[in-house]
């Protein structure tokens, strides 16, 4: 088994400069390896640290203790205190990241939406536009919503045009925070089914999901996050 | 936006070493250093008086900087030293491989020649001489900036403030500058023609594979146009780092601050 994914003794507190310095530790002490084919799910009750754990494994929150590593085009890459550069090539080619937020620029097409992260690995935007198309195709999203930007479209909408976006490219690591979440039955099943496809392509897969029936379909294993006691 | 090089070893674009400028006691920037490589968008953001401007225009060669280097790697690979070769190779400098986007499209445009000629002047100025060629280029850029060709003739006076805009911009590009300065570019449109704008320059950026310094006050506008930010606060750099990670776990007590003082539409 080829590992994709080590966290190493990983903890992480927040510190509010403006509310009188105020620490509130959030991890501490985690460590954890996500194999090839293989899809964690983190659990634990709201509040526990579960999105802070996957956001500092995508690098939006820092590292500032404990070891993040991932294969990254063949090799094992620290991303804990890395280069912004680094984090960024690791994104675009190794890591995918299906947030619970689609966050985009306004004016553009749901359509290139989801081919952009394509485009920006070098495929042409034909290509780019016909996977995107094919995804959006098999989520349930009417073809008449793919040249209009996904800002005004439902909740559901806009989780299906995430979903797709994150899994245009064959992401190595994949982090799907609450993917499930506000989608009905129909487009839940497709979802659990793109999971199952990119653990058979040998994609490593870290996950929340509420929805215990979801979990039981697509986790080979879960990780509890227990909430540290917050000094009072 | 995800474009940035690729090749973590190649020689940055631009590295700026302790830079300074002081307006007789008052500080303008400090201490600055940072570097840039082809295809990166720099964001500075800051509030007004953070310096953030005073370094933009030392780095663009528009103020002399009293302390520090700007180290730029010329089309060769040769590294110069911007405020130390002599001003002649420096307004070449400037004309062939930079540009520069102000807030106002006033102080880039020609108010009072045509759309055409605008964006004509600069291919001019790198030794264009061809009437044809020239026009025939100015008319892609205005296309390409999502302006109607059929306005070639009129002068931007006529044109609306994002029409404005993106004249500037054309003009800026269409000599093939390697990197580019703005200058609170989507500052003073209105918020649906900011959008339009924005969605443009994130595309030109990617194609033309652009090394971007944008000087901005708008946390929306840095988050969607640049890799990495420098938060700026008294002169003085206070944070630097990835993009998202600057704005979703800021570490400095200034960024905070500026970060939870957004207000949410």
């Amino acid at each position: 088994m080829t590992d994709m994914l080590r966290l190493c003794d990983v903890s992480k507190d927040f510190v509010l400069h403006n509310q009188g310095g105020a620490e509130i530790p959030v991890l501490l002490g985690a460590s954890l390896t996500v194999n090839a084919g293989e899809c964690v799910a983190l659990t634990g009750p709201s509040g526990a640290g579960k999105s802070t754990l996957m956001r500092m494994i995508y690098g939006n929150y820092l590292t500032p203790t404990g070891s993040i590593r991932i294969r990254h085009e063949g090799a094992m890459v620290e991303l804990a205190g890395a280069d912004p550069r680094r984090v960024l090539a690791v994104r675009r080619r190794t890591l995918g990241y299906v947030s619970q937020f689609l966050r985009v620029v306004p004016r553009v097409a749901t359509l290139d939406v989801v081919a952009e992260p394509l485009i920006a690995l070098g495929e042409g935007a034909e290509a780019a536009r016909a996977r995107a198309g094919d995804l959006l195709r098999r989520l349930n999203l009417p073809e008449a919503l793919w040249p209009l930007p996904p800002a005004t479209f439902s909740g559901g909408e806009q989780q299906r045009v995430n979903i797709a976006r994150g899994f245009a490219h064959p992401y190595p690591v994949l982090l799907l925070d609450e993917p499930t979440a506000s989608l009905d039955g129909a487009n839940r099943a497709v979802v659990l089914e793109l999971i199952g496809e990119a653990k058979a392509r040998g994609a490593a897969i870290v996950g929340i999901f509420h929805d215990a029936d979801a979990r039981a379909a697509v986790a080979d294993r879960t990780f509890e996050i227990a909430p540290l006691a917050t000094a009072a | 936006m995800t474009s940035s090089s690729e090749d973590l070893d190649a020689q940055p674009l631009l590295a700026v070493e302790d830079l300074a400028k002081r307006y007789g006691r008052h500080m303008g920037c400090e201490a600055v250093s940072f570097r840039l490589w082809p295809g990166e968008v720099l964001g500075v953001v800051g509030e007004s008086g953070s310096g953030k401007t005073t370094l933009l225009n030392c780095v663009a060669g528009r103020l002399t900087p009293d302390a520090g280097r700007v180290l730029y790697s010329d089309r060769l690979g040769a590294v110069r030293d911007l405020h130390g070769i002599a001003e002649p190779e420096r307004r070449m400098l400037m004309r062939t491989d930079w540009a520069f986007v102000h807030q106002n499209p006033r102080d880039g445009l020609r108010m009072g020649v045509s759309a055409g000629a605008n964006v004509g002047e600069p291919l001019m100025a790198v030794g264009a001489r061809n009437y044809g060629a020239i026009r025939s280029a100015a008319g892609d850029w205005l296309a390409k900036t999502e302006i109607d060709v059929g306005r070639i003739d009129d002068p931007p006076r006529t044109f609306s403030g994002g029409m404005q805009q993106r004249l500037q911009i054309a003009r800026s590009l269409a000599a093939g500058p390697r990197l580019v300065f703005m200058d609170e570019p989507t500052g003073g449109l209105d918020v649906s023609v900011q959008a339009r704008l924005l969605d443009l320059l994130r595309g030109l950026v990617t194609e033309l594979k652009l090394a971007v310094i944008v000087v901005t006050h708008d946390l929306a506008v840095a988050r969607l146009l640049s890799h990495r930010l420098l938060v700026m606060r008294g002169g003085r750099v206070v944070e630097t780092g990835l993009t998202d990670q600057v704005l979703d776990d800021p570490q400095h007590p200034y960024t905070q601050l500026l970060v939870s003082s957004v207000l949410q539409p």
